[in-house]
């Protein structure tokens, strides 16, 4: 994406946070699929988060994280829950920020490419749910010590294996349908 | 899958003819504050004042009664795991400690412990009438025009405006997808082992993200030839004047802020403590 390089709000990423924040409140809602351990879901929502940090950059990724956990809790919930909203915007922030330079409207999405999106979903995982969220939820609303870290713990591991195992194939076949740079070879 | 979600009608109350500006600032500040205090007659009065507006409101129960069983529900949860994780949390806040009964090992019900649980708890009603009562009187179009009015970029304001604009759509898409990969057989549910579950439910969210991508495409270039983004600002069709009520509720609003942080930090902790 050529045009995000020297205006980082061009029409195409303000029209992607807005999708992308409808459909992080779809299957945030909807998408959960159980996992077989008690209370424990697998949130197809930030897969689908990490993937659109991937395509359109770290803006995308923190607004899309911000706009849509927000209208999810309101709608669905009634009042948002600030310290997991400023959580989510975090994580796609920090995946825009390491794996958005990947080429993946290109089609290149092989080994490397796959490991440096795990890489970056991991430590976004990392920071946003065993650290920011129960730091948050300490100052935000006075909660016990253990019981945030215990949630952050159990959310931060659950969203690591789903982005790993959902987020990946998804750009994998993202991917597959981008037409490769230099795929054309000439005919004799 | 019809699930009810909570949407703006039109009504004629003196809560509708604000405008969205006053609306937004007003529940800004309200979180704000209610989320700094932990001072009991605070948060007590914010919730009475909450309940009224409510009533001003003239919104009928049954548009957001189903919320409140959802809330009712976490809340429950939630402070469930409060107890069962820290059980002394209040008398560490307040520094005493006068039990009522004993259960078991480190379980010990306290007084301190009950009145602090009674203030999250609090804490989380007093927001919610306004939450509530925000989402249910502001037009989402109108929406939109109030975040840029508060000083947010206009072309973020527009993204919002465009996710509250899909919603809808979306839903209707993730539905028609998911129904028609459930006809042909694709099951998500608990009856199918995990790594199948995993494998269908990629199948029905890649149709629904390539979908997405399409549309986002369609819309950048149709905004693209309308020339959007080319000035510095931009008018907005549903964005109303200022009237008095207006004027009289934000007033309102900053008295309630001013007061309840000076009632908060009156003695220097942000805890109204009973019990010293």
């Amino acid at each position: 994406m050529a045009q995000t390089q020297h205006n980082q709000l061009s029409i195409k990423t303000i029209v992607a946070i807005g999708i992308g924040a409808a459909l992080f409140v779809i299957l945030g809602r909807f998408g959960s699929i159980p996992s077989g351990i008690p209370d424990t879901n697998i949130e197809t929502t930030y897969a689908l988060l990490a993937l659109f940090a991937l395509l359109y950059g770290p803006y995308a990724g923190l607004l899309i994280g911000l706009i849509g956990h927000t209208l999810k809790d309101a709608i669905f919930y009634g009042s948002p829950w600030f310290s997991w909203v400023i959580a989510s915007g975090l994580v796609g922030l920090i995946i825009g920020l390491i794996a958005g330079r990947i080429k993946i409207h290109e089609g290149e999405f092989g080994a490397k490419e796959i490991i440096k999106f795990n890489l970056a979903q991991v430590i976004a995982n990392i920071v946003a749910w065993f650290l920011v969220a129960p730091a948050l939820d300490i100052l935000i609303y006075a909660e016990p010590v253990n019981k945030v870290f215990a949630q952050g713990l159990v959310a931060g591991i659950s969203n690591i294996v789903t982005v790993a195992v959902i987020g990946t194939l998804l750009a994998i076949a993202y991917s597959k349908t981008r037409t490769r740079r230099g795929s054309l070879t000439h005919e004799a | 899958m019809n699930t009810r979600m909570l949407t703006y009608t039109k009504l004629d109350s003196p809560v509708h003819r604000l405008t969205g500006f006053t609306k937004l600032v007003f529940f800004i500040i309200w979180s704000v504050t209610a989320m700094i205090t932990y001072d009991t007659r605070c948060l007590l009065a914010m919730l009475l004042i909450g309940l009224a507006a409510f009533r001003l409101s003239k919104v009928p129960f049954r548009d957001y009664s189903f919320v409140l069983y959802l809330i009712l529900f976490f809340f429950a949860l939630n402070h469930l795991a409060i107890f069962i994780f820290s059980p002394l949390e209040g008398v560490r806040i307040y520094g005493t400690q006068h039990d009522i009964f004993h259960i078991a090992g480190r379980y010990t019900v306290t007084w301190e412990q009950l009145f602090y649980q009674l203030n999250i708890a609090l804490k989380y009603t007093a927001v919610i009438p306004m939450a509530l009562l925000f989402l249910l009187t502001t037009d989402p179009s109108e929406f939109a025009a109030s975040l840029s009015k508060v000083g947010v970029n206009y072309r973020i304001a527009y993204s919002v405006s465009i996710a509250l604009r899909y919603i809808p759509d979306i839903q209707r898409d993730y539905q028609n997808i998911s129904f028609s990969a459930q006809a042909r057989g694709l099951d998500i549910s608990r009856k199918e082992k995990l790594p199948r579950r995993i494998k269908n439910m990629i199948s029905i969210l890649m149709p629904l993200i390539l979908t997405s991508v399409e549309r986002i495409e369609k819309i950048s270039a149709a905004m693209e030839l309308r020339g959007f983004g080319h000035k510095p600002s931009r008018t907005w069709y549903k964005s109303r004047p200022f009237n008095m009520l207006d004027y009289a509720a934000l007033l309102l609003i900053v008295v309630i802020g001013v007061v309840t942080a000076m009632v908060t930090f009156y003695d220097g902790s942000r805890f109204y403590n009973p019990f010293g």
